[in-house]
């Protein structure tokens, strides 16, 4: 929703901001439960990368979040098949595992193949200076992909180079409403992102900190 | 030129990496502190007065001298999970620096007997997150990290945790819920993490520019630390400015020197020709201050006098090209996204706020919403299990009560660009 234009603000009777939230369960469906790891097919891959994150915590519930961060690199995202891997591998229902991932921005629950990410911040640093207009430009430039992903995200941690993008969790800026067309460009061309823009090369900005070679 | 503890040669080319950092003397500090005994360790983090640095402020020696003392199973979790909007100081720590971090924590861990210690750092993170894992791989392999760490009796195993998005999750009992692999819905307090905190056990929960202050404070003693900065907010910190100034950017300093010198002196002010309308001293949480009070020392108690915080030292200017609505806008809609709906008032209570907001830009409101949406700021502030909800009231409300007349004149002008007719009619009908 854009600030200039805002819709009419439904005042009753709207509901819940949540969807789904007034149809009934189906009660005759029987329970899901922990699925047979000797009838669940996991790659390998994934069982190797869950379990070694399992061993990492005296609880293996810890490992919820990093199993279905592994799943959701596998399948594109948390996938009811994913989730019943997981869920095999980690010994947990289904329905616990879905309850973590709807809690996540980061997790995906609705059915997309694999894509590129780019989350542009639109909070309040950001936004101020401009990040509103990058955000309409990356969404119209990148109608033409289907597969990059445009989303708002909050606040993502780097307002010094506001107003910036996580592309595939490269964080770029400052950007400005051109730079979308070129992002895409180097998504397709599958080379590093907008590289003078990257946060990773950036110094700095204490004044009194420079490097010893650095004569600024 | 101030003291620079946390930067010192940030910006040294490999210094993420162990040669280069124990080039610099890394991990000196953990060798003098394993010598010394854990309390005498505890005793100079107390002595030094170190308040915390993600938001709250409380005592880091307080917290760690609250852990009970014996052999069950205790841990330490660095919140890495930044995520207060404006704030991005603990990110250049671990892009840069990661080892100060780790060091930081190993003395923390010998300090309160603690030998398993997380990371839990957010999603978002992903080069930070790859970093720190390299680095903690160098430190183990250094034998920095593991079963006799330098020769002494310490160990300790430190595990880094990837978050998944979730603003909640930098709330203390609310990351240790996610760490448990749960939902991060925060807990009711107390009983306080430091007596019951992840698995059940007794917790240590510090920000990372936090434990990454403890080697200075191993370096130059306690008392000598305590020094820096001012009576009741000892030290350096750094402080991220962004938002309408020339020069946005991470900055440290000592504590109480005038804020004006930190916006205008180190990030350069607004862009020329705009004058400040208001600022942010501690994040988006914070109630905002005005140009009227730049001449306010940024330290914990001065800026608590003057109605604010200085939070995670986060600084966000505003200057005269924005409408305040706006500001309100995206703080509400902010945390109304974010909030985890366990609370009644903060759930309802940020998303009604939002919706208010809406209403004023349609043209539907009156000015009797503005002390509606003050009313409803009171009645989220104290009354949740966690202060979401207060970090949104306390800035919406400071908004509404120092802003009213432009506020007022923004319903009435947005109430002309709608057709929804003069407010005088209106009124009249009430």
């Amino acid at each position: 929703m854009s600030f200039d234009t805002p819709a009419p603000v439904p005042r009753f009777g709207h509901g819940s901001r949540v969807p789904g939230w007034d149809q009934a369960v189906d009660l005759t469906k029987p329970p899901a439960t922990v699925p047979d790891p000797a009838t669940t097919p996991v790659p390998e891959g994934l069982r190797a990368e869950i379990e070694a994150a399992m061993a990492k915590y005296p609880d293996r519930r810890s490992a919820a979040i990093p199993a279905l961060h592994a799943a959701q690199n596998l399948h594109g995202w948390c996938s009811p098949e994913a989730l019943e891997q997981v869920a095999a591998v980690m010994q947990l229902t289904p329905a616990y595992l879905t309850s973590v991932a709807s809690f996540y921005d980061m997790l995906e629950l609705t059915p997309r193949p694999k894509h590129d990410d780019v989350y542009v911040c639109t909070n309040i640093s950001c936004s101020l200076r401009g990040a509103d207009e990058v955000f309409e430009a990356m969404l119209a430039a990148a109608s033409e992909y289907p597969d990059v992903h445009v989303t708002s995200f909050e606040c993502l941690g780097a307002c010094d180079i506001a107003p910036m993008a996580s592309v595939n969790g490269e964080y770029v800026g400052p950007l400005e409403p051109d730079d979308a067309g070129r992002i895409l460009e180097d998504l397709a061309a599958g080379r590093g992102v907008l590289e003078h823009k990257q946060l990773r090369y950036r110094r700095c900005a204490d004044p009194e900190v420079a490097a010893p070679e650095d004569t600024r | 030129m101030s003291l620079k503890l946390l930067f010192d040669n940030i910006d040294e080319p490999g210094l993420g990496t162990l040669p280069v950092y124990e080039r610099r003397g890394g991990y000196g500090m953990l060798r003098k502190a394993l010598e010394m005994a854990p309390e005498d360790v505890l005793q100079n983090i107390i002595d030094s007065a170190l308040r915390g640095r993600g938001g709250a402020g409380f005592r880091m020696g307080q917290k760690a001298s609250f852990l009970p003392h014996g052999d069950m199973d205790k841990y330490l979790v660095c919140n890495a999970d930044e995520s207060e909007p404006g704030t991005f100081k603990d990110r250049e720590i671990m892009q840069k620096n990661p080892h100060m971090l780790i060091e930081g924590i190993v003395i923390a861990t010998w300090a309160t007997g603690i030998h398993l210690a997380f990371i839990y750092i957010r999603g978002e993170y992903q080069l930070q997150a790859q970093i720190l894992e390299a680095a903690i791989a160098e430190a183990q392999e250094a034998g920095y990290l593991g079963g006799n760490i330098c020769g002494s009796r310490h160990f300790l195993k430190l595990v880094l945790h990837r978050g998944a998005g979730a603003y909640i999750c930098g709330e203390e009992t609310g990351l240790l819920d996610s760490l448990e692999g749960k939902r991060g819905n925060p807990r009711l307090k107390p009983p306080f993490p430091a007596i019951e905190g992840l698995y059940r056990g007794p917790t240590l929960i510090n920000n990372v520019e936090t434990l990454a202050t403890v080697p200075s404070i191993i370096k130059m003693t306690g008392t000598e630390y305590a020094k820096v900065g001012t009576e009741t907010s000892t030290g350096t910190k750094l402080v991220s400015v962004s938002g309408d100034v020339r020069r946005p950017g991470n900055y440290e300093i000592e504590l109480g020197i005038p804020s004006r010198d930190i916006i205008y002196g180190l990030a350069g002010g607004p862009p020329e020709g705009r004058e400040i309308k208001l600022w942010f001293p501690g994040g988006s949480s914070a109630p905002v201050l005005t140009k009227d009070d730049l001449d306010l020392a940024y330290d914990f108690d001065t800026l608590a006098k003057a109605g604010s915080m200085l939070g995670s030292g986060a600084i966000i200017v505003v200057d005269d090209t924005h409408t305040v609505l706006e500001v309100m806008w995206k703080v509400a809609k902010f945390y109304a996204h974010e909030s985890c709906g366990k609370c009644v008032p903060c759930r309802e209570g940020t998303n009604w706020t939002q919706k208010m907001i809406e209403r004023i830009q349609a043209g539907e409101a009156t000015p009797m919403d503005l002390d509606i949406m003050a009313s409803v700021q009171e009645q989220i502030i104290g009354n949740c299990l966690c202060v979401l909800g207060d970090a949104m009231a306390m800035p919406i409300g400071s908004m509404v009560a120092k802003f009213r007349s432009e506020l007022e004149a923004e319903i009435e002008a947005a109430r002309e660009r709608a057709g929804a007719g003069a407010l005088e009619d209106v009124v009249g009908v009430l």
